[in-house]
């Protein structure tokens, strides 16, 4: 398979956070020609060149987008992977229902897509007493999901599994992410870590990992510009004990949660608004570490540490009081506006570029006559004269005359044009 | 150390398409996260302070003054490379891998950390949970053998007998139970690593069990609940009142598990080769408990 760079590129969920990353980086690479992003909802960060679809994640819809626009690479940002964002049924009919819908949209056997780039969670493996120290991405969960969330990421990665064994042309890039953490990402995670003390299971310090919230699209974009099949852990070099964690917070480390009936004060912690879902206390009580290396040696370098992320974050979370009246003026997509700006014949060239990107989106490459006539023989071309019209007859003189200029060509044209008997 | 058998040599890998996403072990191993100095834990949990103030304290008196640890063959542990400490297990509250780790940070040359495995039932237990691992001690899971053995080149300590050694009674004493299925081999072949049997005498009179309480057992939700000299009547701190029996630790000479190499390509596959190299060690070890026992003269000094 030889290795064509992505240029026309599907975000699927671009509302979320990682899908609008994704899409700000990769507008600033010229060689990509469109970005079309599809989601339920506007997109919250700015965009220059990046096309915005409101539409579900139903199959029908992004068929017709992916072959009108014949999309080469589809990048699946969608996955829901924190249960305190959405309801489990929300989160099903978005994570297996949706998924299911991206991928037969890709289905079809003469589809354009080359290439699919699925962001998943490292939440597939769960989080269970048995665990491995470091999960390899062979390796399978040996217990049930126990949450809903963690059955939707099962079934969703099987059924992307079961897509990259279907169509063995299409590059399938499935990347399982540790818990992100950054300054504009709001997780569970980094919510507790907002607390004035780094809440804890009594008795336990689990070992935990995350991955910086620029590596995350950092990953996801590796993926994109690279053959990189197969399934990938995306996480931080480094695992913590939560309690260094809380360390390197400058926070106390507070093990008040009791190691039995952990649930029961879970429940009593959502009344004073902790939210404590189960991902977060199976991961409290046994922490989870990913064996990192097989995206490395796929060519990615990770920018941050699991500990350069936690010291990250904690500058952060040092200037954010100063900070948070100032953030007033945040994003909001406005179509009509968006809409201008991109296609109004009065929006000057120069305010559409910026960092010296293409202005817009550019259609798709033409299949030109042009070169094809040039790969004909000298006798199929000659044969296929009599169909052509006088008009075409010209084009064709002109153009054999300004390429290949074969004399036979020429003179067989020259035999039947009647133009120049005309006047 | 078996690294030098790659399977690019194998008629089958040539015939089938080079997995295109399965990097080989090498390329794995240099691309291990890189130690970061300003950290005092590493990846698996140890801190470097608290372990340090449990040799300190802890270890050093039972090592020296508590069970007056007499350590042979210790030039046996290689100085290099991962190798597979495996040793029997008995004791309520099994002392003996402590001074195991001790003897080879006293006695060996270049005083090399040990990571002992433990049942991972401690990783869901309270307290055990926190403390264990900051000691060195890590789950037993086969991927986490490999990967200190093969990875990161470490000396891993496990007891094939698991439980059943450190449970059994009193009168059973020096009797070393199964050695499980021999996963233990399987994982000292599969990295390469050499195996080094030791036999270990004194620590099934340092913490006898007389009789075990079921009923205690499920309450606690521990894996067994003992009656020990010291335990339960003297509460929790009987659980470390170990009596004052002489420690013998021999180390044996190694086994080197790439000897088997030329047989095939993954000779872990061989289970009935697996169990009899598990088998041969157990009745090594077995051989040299029994003489140990025979030659002293007392069980106390």
């Amino acid at each position: 398979m030889t290795p064509v760079p992505s240029r026309r590129i599907l975000l699927t969920g671009l509302s979320t956070y990682w899908g609008g990353r994704l899409a700000q980086s990769l507008e600033r690479d010229p060689a990509v020609e469109a970005i079309i992003g599809v989601d339920r909802t506007p997109p919250k960060v700015a965009l220059d060149r990046t096309e915005f679809v409101q539409v579900a994640d139903s199959h029908s819809h992004i068929r017709r987008i992916v072959e009108a626009a014949e999309i080469d690479t589809v990048v699946d940002t969608r996955l829901v992977v924190d249960s305190i964002v959405t309801t489990p049924h929300r989160a099903h009919e978005n994570n297996v229902v949706g998924t299911t819908g991206v991928l037969a949209a890709c289905d079809d056997p003469d589809s354009p897509v080359r290439k699919v780039v699925f962001k998943s969670s490292a939440h597939y493996y769960g989080c269970e007493q048995d665990d491995p120290a470091f999960f390899t991405e062979p390796m399978t969960r040996r217990h049930p999901a126990r949450t809903s969330i963690e059955r939707d990421i099962v079934e969703a990665e099987s059924a992307v599994g079961e897509f990259a064994e279907r169509k063995p042309g299409v590059t399938v890039t499935r990347l399982r992410f540790a818990n992100g953490l950054g300054p504009d990402l709001r997780t569970s995670w980094s919510r507790l870590f907002g607390l004035p003390a780094v809440p804890a299971i009594l008795g336990f310090d689990p070992r935990m990992q995350f991955i910086h919230e620029d590596d995350i699209v950092g990953c996801l974009e590796h993926a994109v510009r690279h053959e990189v099949p197969g399934v990938y852990n995306c996480a931080a070099d480094g695992v913590l004990a939560l309690s260094e964690i809380a360390g390197l917070l400058g926070k106390p480390f507070a093990p008040l949660l009791p190691p039995v009936g952990t649930g029961l004060a879970a429940g009593l912690a959502k009344r004073v608004g902790i939210r404590l879902p189960p991902e977060v206390l199976r991961q409290m009580r046994f922490g989870r570490g990913l064996d990192n290396r097989r995206l490395k040696a796929a060519g990615y370098r990770y920018r941050y540490t699991t500990r350069e992320t936690i010291l990250r974050l904690a500058e952060h979370q040092r200037v954010e009081p100063i900070l948070r009246g100032a953030q007033s003026q945040s994003y909001r997509y406005e179509r009509e506006l968006e809409e201008f700006l991109r296609y109004s014949p009065s929006v000057r060239p120069s305010a559409r570029l910026e960092a010296g990107a293409e202005p817009h989106n550019t259609g798709p490459r033409e299949a030109g006559s042009a070169p094809a006539l040039d790969d004909l023989e000298a006798h199929e071309i000659i044969a296929l004269l009599p169909s052509l019209d006088p008009h075409g007859l010209r084009v064709l003189h002109e153009h054999e005359t300004a390429n290949r200029a074969r004399p036979e060509v020429i003179a067989a044209i020259e035999r039947l044009h009647p133009w120049e008997d005309s006047p | 150390m078996s690294e030098a058998t790659p399977a690019a040599g194998h008629p089958e890998a040539a015939r089938r398409p080079a997995p295109r996403d399965t990097p080989n072990d090498d390329d794995l191993r240099a691309l291990l996260p890189a130690i970061e100095p300003e950290r005092t834990l590493d990846d698996w949990g140890r801190s470097e302070r608290v372990d340090g103030l449990f040799d300190r304290t802890v270890s050093d008196f039972l090592y020296r003054l508590w069970f007056r640890c007499e350590v042979a063959g210790v030039e046996h542990v290689p100085a290099h490379g991962g190798a597979l400490v495996v040793s029997n297990h008995a004791g309520a509250l099994p002392p003996d891998a402590a001074m195991i780790a001790k003897a080879i940070k006293e006695e060996h040359s270049r005083g090399r950390p040990l990571h002992i495995t433990v049942e991972h039932f401690f990783k869901g237990y309270p307290g055990f949970s926190m403390l264990l691992p900051k000691i060195g001690c890590v789950p037993a899971h086969p991927a986490n053998v490999h990967r200190l053995l093969a990875d990161e080149q470490e000396l891993v300590l496990v007891f094939p007998e698991g439980r059943k050694g450190s449970e059994k009674l009193y009168k059973d004493r020096y009797r070393l139970r199964r050695f499980g299925r021999g996963g233990f081999v399987e994982a000292a072949m599969r990295a390469g690593a050499p195996i080094v049997p030791v036999a270990v005498v004194g620590a099934e009179e340092a913490a006898p069990i007389f009789a075990h309480l079921p009923a205690l057992k499920r309450l606690t939700g521990l894996i067994y609940f003992p009656i020990t000299p010291t335990f339960p009547h003297f509460g929790l701190l009987g659980m470390v009142g170990f009596l004052p029996a002489k420690f013998h630790i021999r180390f044996l000479p190694p086994v080197h598990t790439d000897r088997w190499a030329d047989r095939s390509d993954e000779p872990w596959q061989d289970k009935a080769l697996v169990q009899t190299v598990a088998d041969e060690i157990r009745d090594t070890i077995q051989e040299h408990v029994l003489d140990m026992v025979a030659r002293r003269t007392s069980v106390w000094l």
